[in-house]
């Protein structure tokens, strides 16, 4: 940016040789520059609150204790949200069980063992590429490796296949938060372990890891909320819009066909019926809920930690 | 590098270990496994680039078997599940363009306009709240976005402009503008952020007021960045589905009319997938025929942004 830029771009316009600072006028302007800013800060907040407001307005009608225990029902005043709901957890389970000790583990081969080769490197163009696939071209990837060529193992269009799905969805975040955690762990704890003696595993393992473990918790528990609202991917694996009975948390539960809480919210609001809106509403609010509980932890971790340091 | 710290781990000086000796072969045993172990599961990340791309052209080429290319590019309809299917996908990419189109009129300006409240104007304790309160937006799921726009927004609107259908383009794009809204100003605001204190005030040594200083100078040496929250945010909004598929409808129109109901890429997958499609079918394969278009387009804008990131990125000390 040279000089003359600037003052093309600030200065009023006209015979400069007669400078009219004009500073009354472009006060002016600048207040009401500031007042669209804020307007337009708040207006993101304000889409929230509406749409938090919308949806418990709607959906605290729907909400008791039959609601979470009963089964989908073709009766609105009989449904429930069981089968889905648990078959979410399910879904959340398999996704961290899958996703943090490869994400955490290609995060520290990254950071700690990898050095700056051409490797690396590639690995990082190739994960800032993932974050702009669309989430339903991972569905696709799930649909064909994981519920078609691999369906020996995993039941076909099954928890299992979504899980998988999810992880992969997810992955590239939890690499990303496991490699900043790490990075602001100290290089002179390195170098003490090191001067003692250990190797770089041992050096990692004991004293590096201690100290980013509540940075990767929290990158890790934002990713999975992410993950448990997730539904492109699902329907595009094959999530099926109604499951009469929870899955059993054996091979053959996690392998069968699966709904999860938000299928259940899609099926639900695509009916024509208002009684099945209020349900989805009432559906949403569980979800919402779960998320901001996951939201709460992992924040709280984070400054539980931030206090101590 | 361990190595290196110890030349003499493994010989001699036998004299002063008789009381501590570490097992140092079976250290690096260990050492070398962990390592292995954890380059492998970096490559996870590769494969499933590998593996993304591979599923799509593999299964699209099977679809071009049967549908050459040329009709798949210039058909004017979208009919693939009817008898006599038609395959014109410039009709979804219609539909996608408009969606978009409605949601980046809102999410850039509000995004960047907030990116800058964020940045210069807002007090340090406001920004605290403000960041995370941003961040909740964008953590609500896309279905539960997709309820608001079809029953909240949507009614709304219609008491405005009476012709609305009940599944439209434009509530669709504008709550998908809100949904976008977030990754836009969360990244504009770093790029804002990091622009260095020096500039800001050179600027207004010769004169400007904040207003002209933020405008002609600090958002011009923040442009790569912003312009890469940007083209995140188009990718978000080109691929975004549950959105579009509940407030949009599924009815394929090859119209730039925001009031009518239009079929997007995604949403087309979705209603197909629904559709619970078995192997190898038509339906089935022109699932990832859109899939491979809809990639293929993200990955221009991702080459896009990398290019223009690279070319006019500045550099400060």
């Amino acid at each position: 940016m040279t000089t003359q830029q600037v003052s093309e771009s600030i200065l009023p316009k006209g015979d400069n040789t007669n400078f009219e600072p004009a500073l009354h006028k472009r006060y002016k302007i600048d207040k009401i520059f500031k007042t669209i800013c804020w307007i337009a800060t708040f207006s993101g907040l304000v889409v929230l609150v509406f749409l938090i407001g919308d949806i418990l307005v709607d959906g605290i009608g729907a909400l008791d204790w039959n609601f979470i225990v009963s089964p989908p029902s073709r009766k609105p005043e009989d449904a429930g949200i069981w089968p889905p709901l648990v078959a979410s957890v399910y879904l959340i389970a398999i996704t961290a069980l899958v996703v943090i000790p490869i994400g955490v583990g290609a995060g520290i081969y990254l950071q700690e063992f990898g050095g700056n080769n051409f490797f690396t490197k590639a690995i990082e163009v190739n994960i800032s590429n993932l974050a702009a696939v669309p989430s339903i071209i991972y569905g696709l990837l799930g649909l064909f490796i994981f519920a078609r060529v691999l369906s020996p193992l995993t039941g076909g269009r099954s928890i299992i296949s979504a899980g998988l799905t999810l992880a992969l969805l997810i992955l590239p975040v939890i690499i990303v938060a496991t490699r900043e955690s790490l990075k602001a762990v100290p290089d002179s704890i390195r170098m003490a372990g090191m001067a003692l003696g250990s190797t770089r595993w041992q050096t990692v393992r004991a004293h590096v890891l201690p100290q980013a473990i509540p940075g990767i918790m929290t990158g890790t528990i934002l990713a999975l909320s992410r993950a448990i609202g997730e539904t492109a991917p699902l329907i595009a694996v094959g999530a099926v819009a109604y499951v009469p009975f929870a899955p059993d948390f054996s091979f053959e539960g996690l392998s069968s066909k699966f709904s999860a809480l938000p299928i259940q919210i899609f099926n639900w609001v695509g009916r024509p019926q208002e009684e099945f809106h209020t349900l989805a509403a009432g559906a949403s609010i569980i979800l919402l809920g779960l998320l901001l509980t996951m939201n709460a932890t992992a924040i709280s971790i984070r400054n539980r930690f931030q206090k101590s340091q | 590098m361990a190595d290196s710290v110890f030349p003499n781990s493994s010989s001699g000086d036998t004299a002063h270990t008789e009381l501590w000796q570490p097992n140092r072969a079976a250290s690096k045993i260990s050492q070398r496994i962990v390592a292995t172990i954890c380059g492998a599961f970096a490559l996870v990340s590769v494969a499933t680039t590998i593996g993304i791309v591979c599923t799509l052209i593999f299964e699209a080429l099977e679809f071009f078997q049967e549908v050459s290319i040329w009709r798949y590019l210039t058909e004017t309809q979208w009919t693939p599940l009817f008898v006599n299917p038609q395959f014109g996908v410039i009709v979804l990419i219609c539909g996608t363009f408009l969606t978009s189109l409605i949601g980046l009129i809102v999410a850039i300006p509000l995004g960047l306009l907030a990116a800058v409240c964020l940045s210069e104007y807002a007090p340090r304790g406001l920004r605290a709240w403000l960041k995370p309160a941003l961040e909740v937006l964008a953590g609500i799921p896309t279905v539960v976005f997709g309820y608001f726009a079809l029953l909240f927004l949507t009614p709304i609107l219609k008491t405005f402009i009476p012709s609305l259908g009940a599944f439209n383009a434009l509530s669709a794009g504008i709550v998908l503008g809100f949904a976008i809204l977030p990754t836009i100003a969360s990244l504009s605001e770093d790029a804002i952020f990091a622009v260095p204190h020096s500039l800001r005030q050179g600027t207004y040594a010769l004169g400007a007021t904040k207003r002209e200083a933020i405008t002609g100078v600090v958002l011009p040496a923040a442009l790569s960045g912003i312009v890469a929250s940007i083209v995140l945010g188009v990718s978000r909004a080109v691929g975004e589905t549950m959105i579009v598929t509940l407030a949009a409808g599924s009815r394929p129109t090859l119209t730039l009319d925001p009031r009518s109901s239009v079929q997007t890429m995604t949403s087309f997958m979705v209603q197909v997938a629904k559709g619970d499609a078995p192997y190898g079918s038509t339906e089935y394969l022109t699932l990832f025929a859109v899939g491979m278009t809809l990639f293929i387009i993200t990955l221009v804008l991702n080459i896009f942004s990398f290019w223009f990131v690279r070319k006019y990125q500045e550099k400060y000390e």
